[in-house]
């Protein structure tokens, strides 16, 4: 699973280093270019700017101070306590929970979705007959608006009525007794099962575009070294496919940071708080509860963890495709 | 240079706050040359009830000309969302409804609702003793329209194939109906438990029944949970829990959308029956495609006695809606809403089966008999407790629900429940 389609198709290494060398040969735009052009920046820059401010820092900066205060959504923000509120909503069990539920999606997509997705574009890559019609139906479920998709499936997984459990009992199997949405030890897991789903087509829509990307004669030139169709794909395409694979891997992670619409609508954090979130934990603790001060301190504290993740793979991993050479 | 760079982007800067400015001014009650307007916000968003609240607006600005009441007609959800904003921007509607409690208390300490003892004093003394959750140290600030019991909705046809004659008066009586209902095979009750409050008016019921009345009002002043009989309520629930008695998948049922909803259930014939409020039928009838609900297969009872409790079994669990005046409206807002509390306009609300009115001379209105029966358990009971979540207010609320939704899970026991309560509680003071 990722972020709602941010990514834009990464092209393969040796394509994208030649690109990039192009463009430093292109001189950079000449310093100290005038008042003109600067008043001309600043008058297209600043609406956006002010934009920015309006319904980016300040909300962000709102959640930040709230988050020292005790505060019921209205009347005046008097009551500071410090950071009372991280203490109580790292201590609070619900929200260590939601935090693992966040990580056990993150690594799940990685572990699982990455290798399925990589296998399903390696064969669509392949010139079979429909692949047209096979890669449109692959990527259909991105298209589809989450919370319609989300409804659906609640609708097909409730016990009894739905299918899921009809197609169960049709092959003379059990499904469990309180349904898969309503077991707590099944709920997280089914939750994944939907947002493979979901999200699978984008990881293969990415790795398709990356694929193109490899020069043929790369393959052929491996074909008349006499390698066959496994040796080809493990040597030459997954080794290129590098940077995509780990711009996907980002954006998962970062989606899977900030889960909510599908938990929201598939079982609203429960049964037993067996799926929550850090995300769902906010909203119930903000909008539900009117602890907006505990809402602001976890929204800083998922904010804090997504950026030092961001970070680290910044650093450690995505480093070696933005690193421009000296 | 620099410094003309940075005067002309404070012009541009300057220019687009004052854009910003001019969208934002949107005051509701301005009066301008004598003509005053009140602005009125309510959930009957459906006919008659929609219809009918245009009439009485337009009745009313007949007879007091110079007056103007705009009225915005939402979803309940919706409505309870754009007032959140509204309390936070202080931006109120005159006339707004206020379920009483905890948020009322809040919205009063705030200074943002109006004082009506005084000027409303006959309507409040007409209106009696339903009143009183909406007052606060002896003052009234919103009158009550609305209002209603919860207990349990059944099927008569399912009862009658279960071989059930008489509805339970016990909570044994109630698990021998279980059992019976079981063994017909038929799902005995649905419950939304993934909305956690259908859930947790079990817990509020059993507390009800196992606590004298002076231990409850205690507990909403003084947030003190300690009497045994809170942990005795979580225990009747698992009593009640340990005869299986819900439908399949009842902790991420929801309370009332759509026919796999617990109301949906209920109105489909595949439950037999629901603790809910007095909405009920109304909710069953949007969920059936005849627009019927259970239609005259409808049942009521009270919620069974817990034996051995110092509870009293007629008591009742309900709440209610309320219509509140904000601090800055203007004079003309008191006096529309004690033209809504007066019997005319009362007995219009009821003849549109739009709730159960809290002015008597209204009550023979009541068509309906289910709700009629409902209407005579309110008036009979000898004290009605406002839903907990509503008298402790959202935080106290949520955390009690929250944990009793784990205690129908299975995750939390009786006294986890008045742990994470008092937990709350004590956070609060």
């Amino acid at each position: 699973m990722t972020d709602q389609g941010v990514a834009t198709p990464t092209a393969s290494a040796p394509l994208g280093e030649a690109t990039r060398r192009q463009q430093r040969r292109v001189a950079p735009r000449p310093l100290g270019a005038g008042w003109r052009q600067r008043l001309e920046i600043a008058f297209f820059v600043t609406p956006a700017l002010a934009l920015m401010a309006v319904f980016v820092v300040w909300p962000v900066v709102s959640a930040v101070r709230m988050s020292f205060y005790r505060w019921k959504g209205f009347g005046p923000m008097d009551d500071f306590i410090g950071i009372d509120n991280y203490r109580y909503v790292l201590t609070d069990q619900v929200f260590t929970d939601a935090v693992t539920h966040n990580f056990i999606i993150v690594f799940a997509s990685i572990l699982i979705q990455l290798p399925l997705g990589l296998a399903v574009a390696l064969l669509l890559d392949r010139k079979i007959r429909g692949r047209g019609l096979l890669r449109t139906i692959v990527f259909i479920p991105y298209v589809l608006a989450e919370v319609i998709a989300g409804v659906v499936w609640y609708q097909l997984l409730q016990p009894e009525s739905g299918v899921i459990d009809g197609l169960i009992r049709a092959v003379g199997l059990t499904p469990p007794d309180q349904g898969f949405l309503g077991t707590p030890d099944l709920a997280l897991a089914t939750v994944f099962v939907v947002l493979t789903w979901k999200y699978l087509g984008l990881a293969i829509l990415l790795f398709l575009a990356g694929l193109q990307g490899v020069p043929t004669d790369l393959y052929e030139a491996a074909q008349l070294d006499g390698a066959g169709w496994w040796q080809v794909q493990r040597r030459i395409a997954i080794p290129l496919l590098g940077p995509t694979i780990r711009t996907w891997c980002f954006l998962s992670m970062i989606g899977s940071l900030q889960l909510f619409d599908m938990v929201w609508i598939l079982t609203g954090g429960g049964p037993a708080d067996a799926t929550t979130t850090m995300a769902t934990y906010l909203v119930n603790q903000g909008t539900g509860r009117h602890n907006y001060g505990i809402a602001g301190a976890a929204s800083v504290i998922l904010f804090a963890i997504g950026f030092v993740m961001a970070l680290v793979y910044q650093v450690f991993v995505l480093r070696r495709d933005t690193a421009v050479e000296r | 240079m620099r410094s003309k760079t940075r005067s002309a982007a404070l012009a541009v800067l300057c220019a687009s706050v004052l854009t910003f400015a001019a969208c934002g001014s949107d005051d509701s009650s301005q009066e301008s040359g004598g003509d005053t307007t009140i602005t009125w916000w309510h959930n009957s968003n459906n006919e008659p009830g929609m219809g009918y609240y245009e009439q009485v607006a337009k009745d009313y600005e007949a007879d007091h000309p110079g007056v103007k009441i705009e009225i915005s007609a939402m979803a309940h959800e919706d409505m309870v969302d754009k007032l959140d904003a509204a309390f936070q921007s202080g931006d109120i509607p005159d006339i707004y409804m206020e379920r009483g409690g905890g948020e009322l208390a809040d919205h009063v300490d705030a200074g943002m609702v109006r004082d009506l003892s005084d000027d409303a004093s006959e309507e409040i003394e007409k209106i009696g003793g339903s009143v009183g959750g909406w007052q606060i140290d002896d003052k009234t600030y919103a009158l009550p329209f609305s209002l209603g019991v919860v207990g349990v909705w059944y099927n008569t046809d399912l009862f009658e194939q279960a071989g059930i004659t008489a509805p339970p008066t016990t909570m044994a009586e109630w698990s021998d109906d279980i059992a019976k209902l079981k063994d017909a095979g038929i799902t005995p009750i649905s419950v939304g438990a993934g909305d956690k409050w259908p859930a947790a008016h079990y817990w509020y019921y059993t507390a009800l029944r196992s606590c004298p009345e002076d231990v409850l009002t205690d507990a909403v002043t003084s947030l003190d949970f300690s009497d045994p009989c809170f942990v005795k309520a979580g225990e009747a629930v698992e009593d009640l829990l340990g005869t299986d008695p819900f439908n399949k998948g009842f902790l991420t049922t929801k309370a009332q959308e759509g026919a796999t909803s617990a109301s949906g259930l209920l109105a489909t014939g595949k439950a037999a029956m629901e603790l809910q409020g007095h909405w009920e039928p109304g909710v069953m009838q949007g969920l059936t495609d005849d627009g019927k609900g259970l239609g005259d297969k409808t049942g009521w009872f009270p919620f069974p006695a817990v034996e051995d409790a110092q509870g009293d079994p007629t008591d009742a669990l309900g709440g209610g809606d309320a219509w509140a005046v904000s601090e800055e409206a203007p004079d003309e807002a008191v006096d529309f809403v004690k033209y809504l509390l007066s019997d005319e306009v009362q007995k219009g609300f009821a003849e549109n089966d739009m709730g159960l009115p809290t002015n008597p001379a209204a009550n023979g209105s009541v068509k309906d008999p289910a709700l009629a029966g409902v209407l005579k358990a309110r008036d009979d009971a000898p004290y009605v407790q406002l839903y907990f979540d509503t008298a402790f207010g959202a935080s106290v609320g949520g955390a009690m629900n929250d944990e009793i939704a784990l205690l129908f899970a299975g995750d939390a026991s009786p006294q986890d429940v008045v742990d994470a309560t008092q937990q709350a509680a004590d956070a609060e003071q």
